[in-house]
């Protein structure tokens, strides 16, 4: 493998890394607040249709990025209904949500688009563009470094540099500041939270908005950045991986960034070698570089190399009055 | 502050907390009932009553945590809604809980500031706290390390943090809910220190207990609760724990049940070097010998969190366990392959457990299921090597619940439908009924109504008078006093002392539980 | 406290539940420009105003069957098995296994080892994420999810790779052997007389079904098993207490419910197919949550949900042949809403009732 080769793939990687990890802190801040999230899948793909169908219509990648959001955190907001102001259970409510962004997208792109599920193709303004650094037509030149800051780290839609730049912003919202500090608290004892005069609901509620946005952007990602429109469950289990990168990143924001860059890697080398020798071992093949990342999150979930130890009330509703 | 002080500031202040005519019911239970109470500031003020008698919802409604159904709230004269914890704290309360609300994986600080905090960020509110800790550390002998993380500090130290909580919120009034429950009794005299110290700042204090030991040590004032309702608020000096006790009951306590003397068999339970680990890997049992015999009442006293409910877990089978265990001269399964509680059970051990609601009884279950609960692979309700035989399970409970007074009698009744001294007849008719050799019983009268007590009494009796043997573990040393033929004391995980029931008193066992062994005796 | 009445919870919420998703996709349906009423007689008409469509009604209700009682049997130990649609995979596996590897002289030789061999795939596969439950205390739901797209993998590399019939591009197995065809509610109704239509893909696996949901009832209801799985479920610590192990409990629960999910590909890939395809469950996975909840976790009410949810299939195979606005999708957003529902805005409805039933008492 030559060096122009593993630069296209980190290069790729980071691609496809972007949705992940934005769909990941997005769950991150969900269930640190004690909301189990299994619907980021749905999120996602509700936020690629809508900001898709907007771009589309109006020709302003921003205004369907707004869309996305909205939509995104309209389910944020059932799910919070769902699991927070009527004590449902989270597990079931996330399914619901995926089901439903699964059925909505296609139901609706099919009636006004009628493309079979698809929204038009973006371009121009209704996409996000690379943004080129500064001097990266100059410094292309200079070896190893020129190629790396030209080709790697420039050159890439806004949304991948937002997810990047929301890693440590997530890890100073949650162990700096005051909302982090209470955020984290009701995900581990709501009735501290409770005692000490706060509300768990508004608390709650505010976790799982932030997550609704972030899946948000997660979804415009797809649909707007990365691709030039929405096709039918277009997001095709990244949802998942994120949920699987948030396990192995064991709930923790500088951990996500490597969980999802290494997960990203995996589809990488997965889309552009397909199958794999390796020495010694033989040809690996392509659907076991798919399924790898759901296979280490069991090791990880199996406690064989360390304990993946979930927020203590997670999952549970928060009832104060005695039934 | 001395007496004439506390009196002065009586006659001259308004009450700090003034309660007129609060209700509060919980669907068809009524928890409190037209309760109306005033505490002068500066002063200690005690609640004691029964489990049940409704005190931790009357604080609740307090704090802020329930809401009232009826009745007005009096802060220092003040009329004052408290539709939540945040108008409590506001207007000066603090509370720490019997169980506490704390975050276990943060440090004391982030504890202390959680709710508290001044900005955006936490740093400048950490240092605040950080401070406020260091001076309250001298003064009221708070002392307990800002960065130690919570679930690794002992519970005497955890409710300190919660001391510090209210303290960091400014509160003028401190209510404890059973704060001693959990407590080793230096760590109790070391509360009442620094409660006596506060009160002396000025500060107005709600005790809330159970334990009338404790009134009468620590409080200046006490009121007294039975079913909800306020019975009667009287001075702390002016009173005897015999007359809160028949408050608190509502008739002279019947302090011996009539018994038989013992006819001691061959023994029954052999325990030698039985050890058992806690959850954080400490040794929550170390290393326990003693002996049931047929025939007699072995009783475990000792203040809750000793050992005793590691040592009932123990031997019902429910946790592992080493050391050596004979049930009539053989030896039992303590961690291998048949250490469960089926295993206990063929041997001839019935348990009655400490916590019926989530260990004896599924409380979703029917009763006739749960009169078979732990005994479902008995021939008496199999109808084949598979199927249960549902008519047999119907019918025994049937004759189970008329047998044991269990009302309703109404088989098809969802445990969690029963009053709580029924639920617990329940259990007992089911594991007393089988006449076991052994019959190991835990709190067996907690949260039961008097009429249920005295029931359940006689059974355990009745079951030591045909020749069984019975392991009796109370924290209500009442109980254990007057059902025991011996008795042993549990102290940090072991046995500190073993006495005949007759040559004891409440004094010498007092004593004991407190960790201080007198001469040996054998 | 339970203040409702054994009717209100077993029949009254769930009718209030489906009532609303009903409403709120009616409403959709407007917002899309059609008219919901229309809709509904279009589906119904469709599944069940026909022969043809209760063929299809009930081939789909086969499938829901499975994997409804797959789920409804987790949710008695209180496991919720997400994981249906990997069982079922790796049961089509097995069922195809069974039918290309051994020479059938008749189905109804085969059709038995089938079932073995699915129900036994569908276990094991439940097997590994009950293991991790039981012994190392893996939050089941996300390993049975992260089993689903492994399942998933795993068949399309078998296909790809291994079982692909020779010569042929698509990655699907060779076809089984004629010996191995189930007979379909056509033929079995021409053995008494009965003129059936012929395409519909309906089968001996039906009646497979009502006889696993009558065991199932059984095994609930009637067994010391059945016993144990229920304590289990209500309190883990109390059936400790009771002597009852969660490991044991937690495996045999979770293989019995892997086993019933796996058990649909008789019906798909045995009664239908024929063959082993990419995608042989179809979702029919997860519409075993919906029908689960649906049926409150009893084999009666699983059957009868089962069917409702055959009815929307099909019918909304019918409604976009009809009304070309509204795509087919529109039964995946009436069963999300079914599952929103019933499962989780339960308390949206129950809580109101519940008050209700206070005020007569």
């Amino acid at each position: 493998m030559d060096f122009a080769t593993v630069l296209q793939l980190l290069d790729s990687t980071l691609r496809l890394s972007t949705p992940l990890l934005l769909a990941c802190l997005a769950g991150l801040f969900s269930e640190r607040a004690g909301i189990f999230d299994i619907g980021l899948e749905g999120k996602m793909l509700a936020s690629a249709f809508f900001s898709a169908a907007v771009a589309a219509a109006t020709g302003s990648a921003l205004l369907g990025l707004a869309a996305g959001m909205f939509a995104s955190m309209a389910l944020a907001a059932l799910h919070g209904l769902a699991s927070i102001t009527f004590r449902g259970n989270q597990l079931i409510s996330g399914v619901a949500i995926n089901f439903l962004a699964s059925g909505l997208t296609a139901l609706i792109g099919q009636n006004w688009f009628k493309l079979g599920g698809r929204t038009p193709a973006l371009s121009g303004d209704a996409r996000f563009l690379p943004i080129d650094f500064y001097f990266s037509e100059t410094l292309s030149s200079i070896p190893f470094i020129g190629p790396i800051y030209s080709e790697l780290l420039s050159g890439h839609t806004l949304m991948v540099y937002v997810a990047l730049a929301a890693v440590p912003a997530t890890w100073w919202i949650l162990f700096r500041t005051r909302f982090g500090l209470q955020l984290r608290a009701v995900g581990e004892n709501p009735e501290a939270v409770d005692t000490a005069g706060l509300s768990v609901t508004a608390l709650r509620y505010q976790a799982t908005l932030i997550c609704g946005l972030l899946c948000g952007l997660a979804g415009a990602y797809l649909a707007t950045g990365m691709a030039a429109g929405f096709i039918r469950d277009m997001t095709a289990g990244k949802g998942f991986i994120a949920l699987a990168a948030l396990i192995f990143a064991k709930w923790r924001p500088g951990y996500a960034l490597l969980a999802c860059l290494l997960f990203g890697l995996l589809e990488a080398v997965a889309i552009r070698f397909q199958n794999i020798d390796v020495v010694g071992v033989g040809t690996v093949p392509v659907q076991f570089m798919q399924a790898l990342p759901y296979i280490l999150t069991v090791v990880i979930l199996a406690g064989f190399i360390g304990k993946a130890i979930p927020p203590r009330a997670g999952g549970e509703p928060y009832a104060k009055e005695r039934a | 502050m001395n007496a004439n002080g506390s009196d002065l500031r009586r006659n001259t202040a308004a009450p700090a907390i003034e309660l007129r005519n609060i209700s509060k019911s919980f669907g068809a239970v009524i928890a409190n009932r037209d309760i109306s109470l005033s505490v002068a500031p500066g002063t200690i003020h005690g609640i004691v009553g029964e489990n049940g008698a409704g005190k931790s919802t009357l604080m609740s409604i307090l704090y802020g945590f329930y809401r009232a159904d009826a009745g007005e709230i009096f802060i220092n004269g003040a009329p004052t809604k408290i539709p939540d914890s945040k108008a409590a704290i506001a207007a000066g309360i603090g509370m720490v809980h019997q169980h506490f609300k704390l975050v276990h994986n943060f440090t004391v600080l982030e504890n202390v500031v959680l709710g508290a905090e001044d900005g955006l960020t936490l740093r400048p509110t950490l240092a605040r706290a950080r401070k406020l800790l260091t001076d309250l550390a001298d003064e009221y002998e708070l002392n307990v390390d800002p960065n130690a993380v919570v679930e690794d500090l002992s519970v005497g130290h955890q409710q300190r943090v919660e001391i510090l909580k209210a303290l960091f919120r400014r509160a003028d009034i401190l209510i404890l809910d059973e704060p001693t429950g959990v407590l080793t009794p230096p760590e109790a005299d070391h509360l009442f220190r620094i409660l006596a110290s506060l009160r002396d700042e000025g500060k107005t204090i709600i005790l809330i207990t159970h334990k009338l030991r404790e009134i009468m040590a620590a409080t200046d004032t006490v009121s007294v609760m039975r079913r909800g309702e306020m019975t009667a608020t009287l001075k702390t000096s002016e009173t005897s724990p015999e007359q809160l006790a028949e408050l608190m009951v509502g008739r002279k306590v019947l302090l011996r049940v009539d018994k038989k003397p013992a006819a001691p068999g061959p023994a029954v339970l052999e325990v030698d070097g039985l050890q058992v680990d806690g959850e954080r890997g400490e040794t929550a049992l170390k290393n326990i010998s003693f002996t049931v015999r047929a025939g007699e009442v072995l009783g475990v006293a000792g203040v809750a969190g000793n050992g005793q409910s590691e040592l009932l877990r123990a031997l019902g089978g429910i946790s592992p366990a080493k050391g050596t265990v004979r049930v009539n001269g053989k030896a039992i399964d303590l961690a291998g392959a048949d250490s469960g509680a089926d295993a206990r059970r063929r041997s001839g051990i019935a348990h009655v457990p400490e916590d019926r609601q989530s260990l004896g009884l599924v409380m979703e279950f029917k009763a006739w299921e749960n009169m078979a609960f732990g005994y479902h692979d008995d021939p008496a309700f199999s109808r084949t090597k598979w199927l249960l035989d549902i008519e047999a399970m119907r019918s025994l409970t049937g004759v189970a619940l008329n047998k044991y007074d269990v009302r309703p009698v109404d088989p098809n009744l969802v445990a969690r439908n029963f009053s709580g001294g029924n639920q617990q007849k329940i259990v007992l008719a089911r594991e007393i009924d089988r006449n076991p050799d052994l019959l190991i019983v835990g709190q067996p009268t907690r949260g039961v109504d008097i009429g249920a007590i005295e029931f359940i009494h006689q059974r355990v009796l009745e079951l030591r008078d045909a020749g069984k043997a019975v392991l009796l573990v109370s924290v209500e040393l009442d109980e254990i006093l007057s059902l025991s033929d011996r008795i042993a004391v549990m102290f940090a995980g072991e046995i500190i002392g073993t006495r005949d029931a007759s040559e004891t008193d409440e004094k010498e066992l007092g004593l004991l539980m407190a960790g201080i062994a007198g001469e040996a005796r054998p | 406290m339970t203040a409702l009445p054994k009717w209100a919870d077993v029949a009254l919420i769930p009718a209030i539940n489906l009532v609303l998703a009903f409403f709120v996709s009616g409403l959709i349906v407007m917002w899309i420009g059609e008219n919901p009423l229309d809709a509904m007689t279009v589906m119904i008409k469709g599944s069940i105003g026909s022969a043809y469509g209760w063929g299809y009604t009930l081939y789909y209700a086969t499938n829901f069957i499975f994997t409804g009682l797959a789920v409804a049997i987790a949710f008695h130990a209180r496991l919720f098995n997400i994981g249906g649609e990997g069982q079922a995979a790796i049961g089509g596996i097995g069922a195809a296994l069974v039918c290309l590897h051994f020479g059938w002289p008749h189905w109804t030789l085969a059709f038995p080892a089938a079932i073995v061999g699915a129900a036994a795939f569908g276990a094991a596969w439940a097997a590994i994420p009950a293991y991790l439950q039981a012994s190392r205390g893996s939050h089941i739901v996300i390993t049975t999810i992260m089993f689903n797209f492994i399942a998933s993998a795993l068949l399309v590399y078998l296909l790809v790779n291994v079982m692909k019939a020779p010569g042929q591009m698509a990655p699907e197995s060779r076809g089984f052997p004629a010996e191995a065809h189930l007979p379909t509610a056509h033929e079995m109704l021409a053995w008494i007389g009965v003129s059936f239509p012929r395409s519909p893909p309906v089968n001996v696996s039906l009646l497979i079904a009502f006889a696993a949901s009558a065991l199932v009832w059984v095994l609930i209801w009637r067994t010391r098993l059945g016993y144990a799985i229920r304590a289990m479920g209500w309190s883990e610590p109390a059936a400790i207490y009771a002597g009852i192990r969660p490991f044991r409990i937690i495996m045999i629960t979770m293989m019995i419910s892997g086993g019933l999910a796996g058990l649909m590909a008789i019906n798909t890939v045995m009664g239908e197919a024929e063959r082993l395809l990419l995608d042989p469950v179809q979702g029919a996975g997860f519409v075993g949550i919906a029908v689960a909840l649906m049926g409150r976790s009893h084999p009666v009410g699983v059957v009868l949900a089962a069917i409702l949810f055959g009815m929307l299939y099909q019918g909304g195979v019918e409604l976009e042949f009809e009304m070309p606005a509204v795509s087919r999708e529109m039964v995946l957003v009436i069963q999300a809403l079914v599952i929103l529902f019933t499962g989780a805005l339960e308390n949206m409805v129950r809580a109101p009732l519940e008050r209700i039933a206070l005020m007569f008492r």
